[in-house]
């Protein structure tokens, strides 16, 4: 009876942080829907209870039918059948399962038959169902299109769509097209208005399209004829049902098998406009892309969990020279390495999505009725802090989902290259996570002006300012140190970069990659002091790691001159 | 009957002796309750997922089930709810301890009588007794027809149920008239997971007892809501006769109890000489693992 929420107590913990009681405030507004919504909660304490609840039936899904059938979905994959897709039937059977729960529309709000959890929680499930099967979870973690849908469209179109959402239906954003990948500006899509029919019509093709069959389509798409930049971009809802896309084909990947990513033909597709004319890149995908990279954080971070206990699991059966070959120390190293990684993504995930959940609430309710200053403060202090931890959060997860997905294979040695276990699935898997929803070197170019701006370097402070137990304190010192390296390394490179354009790009990722060791290091302590038991030695792993990493980083830019940008040109 | 409208459940919480530990037994040789967790009886589960699709398929009818144990067993009644049960009823009373199946198809039978259900459905047999009599028991004494091993419900209508019966050397279709008994084999459909909304909703219900000793907050919150009322039936609610209930009602006697307590040994090695192995095979047989 596998159950992924309650055999992870980390999760448990994260769901129990202080921050909780504030976004559960925000999100239930007085606990107003009790009077109306028999499954609203009375306070905070049976919200929590009823998170706590709904967690485990995910963990009871994830355990039960999810990953039993990620080999299955792997081996199988999707099929193109009259120009759609046809799942693998584990997805079908996973879908099913996770609808029978009645987990569709986890954060909508119950007008919508949404189960109004915060982002937090919906990051767990995230976490859960990719720990699982990883490409499944492309596919279920969609369902936060409806998230924009519900920030940006107008009622009528919230009121048609989203309970769908919340009934189980699937959801795709369909963005990049052959030319237009990183750089969405140059979508080509048309949209053009038809006036008899009273709708837009599409036209144009897509690619690269996760689960671009799905019922709901959030489609990026030039209504603005003659323009060529991101102003001319608008985004629009395709609705399957209407008809109009055909799926040319399914792309053959390294991993995520179960996952269709898809090439799309839009055909007079008819569709609805989203929000604002001209604003589909500039205001919407924006914000559709940090869900989505949070979703992406919260997948990397089941993977590592699912390939650091696959490692764990077979260091402890596997006997060579007469002993569990855990018993030998550098097995034991990579072990423990890969157990502070995952705690620390888990962390950084965890941390991000809380400060999202207050901006995003804030933000919800500003729509409703003017914040008093108090709140602007609150909801503009979380949205810098969410805007500058969400590129950290994926770039942290999704590399570390591919080392710890590398070392689990090395714990098997040969039998771990072999197709027989399933840490060279979660290797293949991990792959993708530092690419897609913008690549780590994208992440870098969302996070610089973080450290410019000094988003970064004034969290640090906050950190060093909470309190630390005794254990803690000789680590808490070290990362005053490291703050002061990175605050050094910082002011180098602006100096120079004001005399040598490109410096500041060149070492922007090392630059980025100090910042976040730091703030993961304290966030670790934090749980360090507050669960000794359990986060001490993680926490004293992760930040001798951490402290190498930022001396590599720092010793590279302090000996790294002006001219090393014409070297590297 | 114009139409069922009321279904049935009969499930049983039960030990869970799917993976017993050192532990499982009492030195007494009696099942170590406390060590073993109490769980929703596997095959009660398929039950009340047919029975769950027997409603989705009416789409009028409710579900409720009925379970005879001590307080904690509304744990299963509440299951029952989180999975899509509209409600339950706890039997529960000194009066029954002690029941064999015979006396515990009797409770049952006094309360479904009471209930008045179209349709009664229960798992083919429970893991802690595996005795599958009870099912077939309480279908005789209400003098109702009954369809064992069921695997697959085909059709309902209001007068008679289409079941697909999963026999040891195949399968068989029998159609039954309704009201009826069907008890359900595990290799029916698996039951469906709890409901995020259902289990949000239904968290707080309790069975009368329970509700006595909750605080006067829970005692209001749960006096204002219908729907969180398990009902409870004491033996008197269901006009039994006092003597066929309990140890009283129970005719099975319990002769002897073997404690066989599972030890892990050292290996044993043989020789190939013929001798050794016909000694090992006197030894299994004379443990009745073999022969």
């Amino acid at each position: 009876m596998a159950n992924f929420y309650t055999d992870n107590k980390d999760l448990q913990y994260h769901l129990s942080h202080p921050l909780m009681k504030r976004i559960i405030e925000l999100k239930e507004r007085n606990f107003a829907d009790a009077a109306e919504y028999d499954y609203a909660p009375q306070d905070v304490e049976d919200a929590l209870d009823s998170y706590h609840r709904v967690l485990e039936i995910v963990g009871d899904v994830c355990g039960e039918v999810l990953a039993p059938n990620a080999e299955g979905v792997d081996h199988e994959g999707p099929r193109v059948v009259n120009d759609h897709v046809e799942y693998a039937s584990g997805t079908v059977r996973n879908l099913e399962a996770l609808n029978a729960a009645g987990l569709g529309g986890m954060t909508l709000p119950r007008r919508f038959d949404g189960l109004n959890m915060p982002v937090t929680c919906f990051a767990m499930a995230n976490e859960m169902v990719a720990r699982a099967d990883a490409g499944f979870e492309n596919i279920w973690g969609l369902q936060d299109c409806a998230e924009t849908i519900n920030e940006f469209a107008t009622e009528e179109i919230k009121a048609k769509f989203l309970p769908r959402v919340s009934a189980g239906e699937t959801c795709a954003m369909d963005l990049t097209e052959p030319d237009a990948g990183s750089d969405l500006g140059a979508v080509m899509l048309k949209a053009t208005w038809d006036e008899a029919a009273g709708v837009w019509r599409l036209n144009g093709c897509k690619r690269f399209i996760t689960n671009g069959d799905g019922d709901i389509s959030l489609v990026l798409a030039r209504t603005e004829e003659g323009t060529k930049d991101a102003r001319g971009l608008s985004m629009l809802i395709y609705d399957k049902r209407d008809g109009g896309v055909k799926v040319r084909r399914i792309e053959n990947k390294l991993g995520i098998k179960g996952s269709p990513t898809c090439e799309l033909v839009f055909n007079n597709a008819p569709a609805v406009l989203v929000g604002d004319r001209k604003m589909g890149l500039i205001k919407y995908v924006m914000s559709l892309m940090n869900a989505a990279r949070l979703g992406i954080a919260a997948q990397s971070t089941g993977l590592c969990e699912a390939a650091y206990r696959e490692a764990l699991k077979y260091a402890a059966e596997r006997e060579q020279f007469g002993k569990a070959i855990n018993e030998f120390a550098a097995v034991r190293e990579m072990l423990k390495n890969m157990e502070a990684k995952t705690l620390a993504s888990r962390a950084m995930l965890y941390e991000t999505a809380r400060f999202v959940d207050i901006y995003k609430q804030l933000t919800h309710i500003s729509h409703d009725r003017s914040l008093d200053p108090e709140e602007r403060s609150e909801m503009k202090f979380y949205n810098r802090l969410a805007d500058g931890f969400t590129p950290l959060a994926k770039m942290f997860a999704s590399e570390y989902a591919n080392e710890v997905a590398y070392d689990s294979i090395q714990i098997h040695g040969g039998s771990g290259y072999m197709k027989d276990y399933a840490c060279e699935r979660l290797y293949r898997d991990a792959r993708i996570m530092n690419i897609y929803e913008g690549t780590t070197q994208l992440q870098v170019v969302a996070a610089i002006n973080h450290v410019t701006k000094g988003t970064y370097l004034e969290q640090m402070a906050r950190y060093e300012q909470e309190p630390r137990s005794e254990a803690t304190k000789a680590m808490a010192e070290k990362l005053v140190e490291l703050r002061k390296v990175y605050e050094q390394v910082v002011e180098r490179v602006e100096t120079i970069d004001k005399e040598t354009a490109g410096y500041k790009e060149l070492h922007s990722r090392r630059l980025v990659e100090i910042a976040g060791y730091i703030i993961l290091s304290h966030l670790m302590l934090r749980q360090a002091t507050e669960v000794e038991a359990d986060y001490l030695n993680p926490a004293k792993i992760f930040v001798k790691y951490a402290a190498k990493k930022v001396a590599e980083a720092a010793s590279y830019i302090n000996s790294s001159e002006a001219s090393d940008v014409e070297l590297f040109g | 009957m114009e139409k069922v409208t009321k279904i049935v459940v009969m499930a049983k919480q039960v030990p869970d002796t799917r993976n017993v530990g050192k532990d499982a037994m009492t030195p007494e040789g009696t099942v170590n309750r406390a060590a073993l967790a109490a769980i929703f009886n596997p095959e009660d589960l398929n039950a009340l997922e047919m029975a769950l699709q027997m409603k989705d398929r009416i789409g009028t009818a409710t579900v409720h089930v009925l379970t005879m144990g001590p307080q904690r067993a509304a744990d299963v009644i509440r299951e029952a709810m989180f999975r899509g049960a509209d409600g339950g009823y706890l039997l529960s009373g000194r009066e029954f301890a002690g029941s064999d199946t015979l006396a515990t198809s009797y409770a049952l039978a006094c309360a479904l009588r009471k209930i008045n259900p179209d349709i009664i459905v229960a798992g083919r047999q429970a893991i802690d007794g595996d005795t599958a009599q009870v099912g077939p028991q309480v279908a005789e004494k209400l003098a109702l027809p009954q369809v064992t091993y069921a695997e697959e419900l085909l059709d309902i209508n209001s007068t008679q149920i289409t079941i697909k019966r999963r026999l040891e050397r195949g399968t068989e279709v029998v159609i039954s008239p309704l009201p009826a008994v069907i008890t359900v084999n595990s290799s029916a459909k698996e039951c469906r997971p709890r409901n995020a909304k259902r289990v949000m909703k239904f968290k707080y219900a309790l069975a009368t007892s329970e509700l006595a000793t909750a605080d006067d907050k829970r005692k209001a919150f749960i006096d204002e809501r219908d729907y969180l009322h398990i009902v409870e039936f004491s033996a008197a609610d269901v006009n039994p006769d006092p003597e066929q209930l309990g140890l009283s009602g129970s005719p099975t006697k319990v002769k002897k109890i073997e404690n066989v307590v599972f030890q892990a040994k050292e290996a044993k090695t043989l020789s190939a000489e013929d001798a050794d192995i016909e000694a090992l095979m006197q030894e299994l047989i004379a443990s009745h693992t073999l022969g």
